[in-house]
């Protein structure tokens, strides 16, 4: 059969997605720029042009505080959802993110013990994070191999559910035995989650690791179709399924990690944005990852942009996309549109 | 003849505590003819057919490929050599047929490659072999059980591979669809490819191929042309039920059934 022969159906939609994904493009870079110049100075609101060429400190503001926190919250959102897309993929199961493997757990406990047992500076407090989300993935993945039963990906899920009920343990002793008036309530705060700190250290932090993450997850988004098969389907097209498991998830955890340390908890995002993704531009993991990866980081810049700029107080991040995740969720749900179906 | 695969004195158990589900089998598997793997349920048949994959590999013995060209699970050629239509293969998204029919161009792809539209135009090909090219675009999950096996078929094709393993293509099929797939076979056949089978139903196996191979708790009872080893005697030491062949000798005799007092039980 000659190449000429193939539906015109097939090359019109990969037009029409690439078409959508110009669009959610367009529509992050038009994001971004509003939210540049969105803020409760000078003025509330809206900044002025000509502030940013007259005032110094408007400028500074720009360029300082909003600029390198939009970037946060793009790589925030765009993060989440390609590691909440792999994660779904890879344990063949709609209502997973990177919740699981003890990974976010991980990052909890660890940010709770920094702030009371080390200090709770911010470089401490996120290294910490890091680690201890980072050893929730080798805790998850050294019980899965003393497992017994199952497969690797039930075995992987058993386990992580274990890790994370131990972590989750670990935060409430630490959190009892916090002091209420110094350290509980940053404990608190840094559990909803926020993009309030983030400055150009934070980001120049960030991108080293967020970046080649999410380029080894974009360039290997293809695969992630062929591991959500089971293991002896994939073993016969040549897969090896453990070894690519493992190389995405350790890239998904490790990005995750680093935007999890600096903002803390910012749930539903990793859960909710695959699932549009895929009734959107299509349930092919190399169309939902991308576009989940759009999706995601302007649901994160819409968010922190509202939670900034709504009230004269800021709102905690992580309440936002929880609140606007499950009514999504719920949305999704009443529909019937959620994949709930193996 | 040449032979597709090559068992030797295979051995193979899941457990070290656990019974062996395959023992010491010796079996050449003709190239470019359709071979049926028949016995009862836990006979080692599906086990048999992973070992032959490389999905697992003897703990005594070895099997070999093409004429001793190739090993199982060898990277980057087994993959090549040998496709597999399992018993059942759910699709855990929404991907559409052709999405799905094109995962079997992995083996063809690197790690960061995705398909192109010569890949396309081999899954168009092999949706066209098994003949739903008219489905491509339907949703994976809204496929009937015949269609989804088609489907199945159309993405192992996509590998393009010299031997073609189905396990239990035709158990959970009704009559027509039954049909079909048996006919897929032998036209996959007409491509010079290798087809091996497992089935626990005779009547499948007298119906697809052209030689069987016996297997009863791990062993193999007999193995040969149709004609020849689908006997009342064999038939009954393997299934352990007393059974009559109708047209017996002929290519594609028609087995049936009998219980203790004699009454004919096909189910």
């Amino acid at each position: 059969m000659s190449v000429e022969s193939e539906p015109r159906a097939v090359v019109a939609r990969a037009i029409g997605f690439r078409r959508r994904l110009w669009i959610l493009g367009g529509l992050l870079a038009a994001g971004v720029l509003v939210a540049l110049m969105l803020g409760r100075y000078p003025g509330p609101y809206v900044t002025p042009l000509e502030a940013l060429a007259q005032d110094a400190l408007a400028r500074s503001v720009v360029l300082n505080l909003r600029m390198p926190r939009i970037i946060a919250a793009v790589a925030l959102g765009a993060v989440l959802a390609a590691s909440g897309t792999t994660f779904q993929f890879i344990f063949r199961n709609p209502l997973v993110d990177s919740g699981f493997l003890g990974v976010s757990q991980g990052a909890a406990f660890g940010a709770s013990l920094a702030i009371v047992a080390l200090g709770g500076s911010a470089a401490v407090v996120q290294g910490c994070a890091a680690l201890f989300a980072f050893l929730g993935l080798a805790a998850s993945t050294f019980m899965a191999r003393r497992l017994h039963l199952g497969d690797w990906v039930l075995r992987l899920v058993m386990a992580g559910i274990g890790v994370s009920a131990v972590y989750s343990a670990g935060t409430g002793v630490v959190k009892y035995l916090a002091d209420p008036l110094r350290q509980l309530p940053d404990i608190t705060f840094w559990l909803l989650g926020g993009l309030w700190a983030i400055t150009w250290v934070d980001v120049a932090h960030m991108l080293p690791v967020v970046l080649p993450c999410l380029i080894v997850l974009v360039l290997m988004r293809w695969r992630l179709n062929l591991l959500s098969l089971r293991d002896e389907t994939a073993f016969s097209l040549g897969v090896v399924p453990g070894r690519e498991r493992m190389l995405m998830l350790i890239a998904a955890v490790a990005a995750t990690a680093v935007v999890v340390s600096k903002a803390g908890q910012i749930g539903w995002v990793g859960l909710i944005v695959p699932h549009i993704a895929r009734r959107s531009l299509g349930a092919d993991a190399q169309r939902a990852l991308p576009g989940g990866m759009l999706i995601g980081a302007l649901f994160v810049l819409l968010c922190d942009t509202a939670a900034r700029t709504a009230f004269s107080g800021e709102i905690p991040l992580g309440i936002l996309t929880s609140f606007i995740g499950a009514a999504l969720f719920f949305s999704l749900l009443m529909r019937n549109e959620l994949e709930l179906r193996r | 003849m040449s032979t597709a695969v090559a068992l030797d004195r295979v051995s193979f158990r899941y457990g070290p505590r656990l019974p062996r589900a395959v023992c010491e089998i010796t079996l050449d598997i003709a190239a470019g003819a359709a071979t049926a793997i028949l016995g009862p349920n836990g006979s080692g048949k599906s086990t048999l057919l992973h070992l032959i994959l490389g999905l697992h590999m003897p703990q005594q013995g070895s099997v070999r490929l093409m004429d001793g060209a190739c090993e199982p699970g060898a990277p980057g050629v087994s993959s090549r050599v040998v496709g597999l239509v399992p018993q059942d293969e759910p699709v855990a998204f929404n991907l559409n047929v052709l999405e799905y029919v094109l995962l079997g161009r992995a083996p063809y792809l690197g790690l960061l490659q995705r398909p192109t539209a010569r890949d396309r135009a081999v899954a168009f090909q092999a949706l066209e072999t098994v003949g739903i090219r008219d489905l491509w675009d339907r949703s994976t999950p809204t496929l009937s059980g015949g269609e989804r096996q088609l489907a199945t078929m159309a993405r192992a094709l996509t590998q393009e591979p010299s031997i073609l393993l189905l396990d239990e293509p035709t158990s959970h099929l009704d009559v027509a669809n039954a049909r079909r797939v048996v006919g897929i076979i032998r036209r996959v056949l007409e491509t010079g490819r290798t087809v091996i089978f497992t089935t626990h139903d005779p009547n499948a196996a007298a119906a697809a191929a052209d030689e069987v191979v016996l297997m009863r708790q791990g062993c193999v009872l007999g193995a040969g042309r149709v004609r020849e080893t689908l006997t009342p005697a064999s038939l009954s030491a393997t299934y352990d039920v007393a059974i009559s062949v109708l047209n017996e000798g002929r290519s594609r005799p028609l087995v049936e059934l009998y219980d203790q007092g004699g009454k004919s039980w096909n189910p």
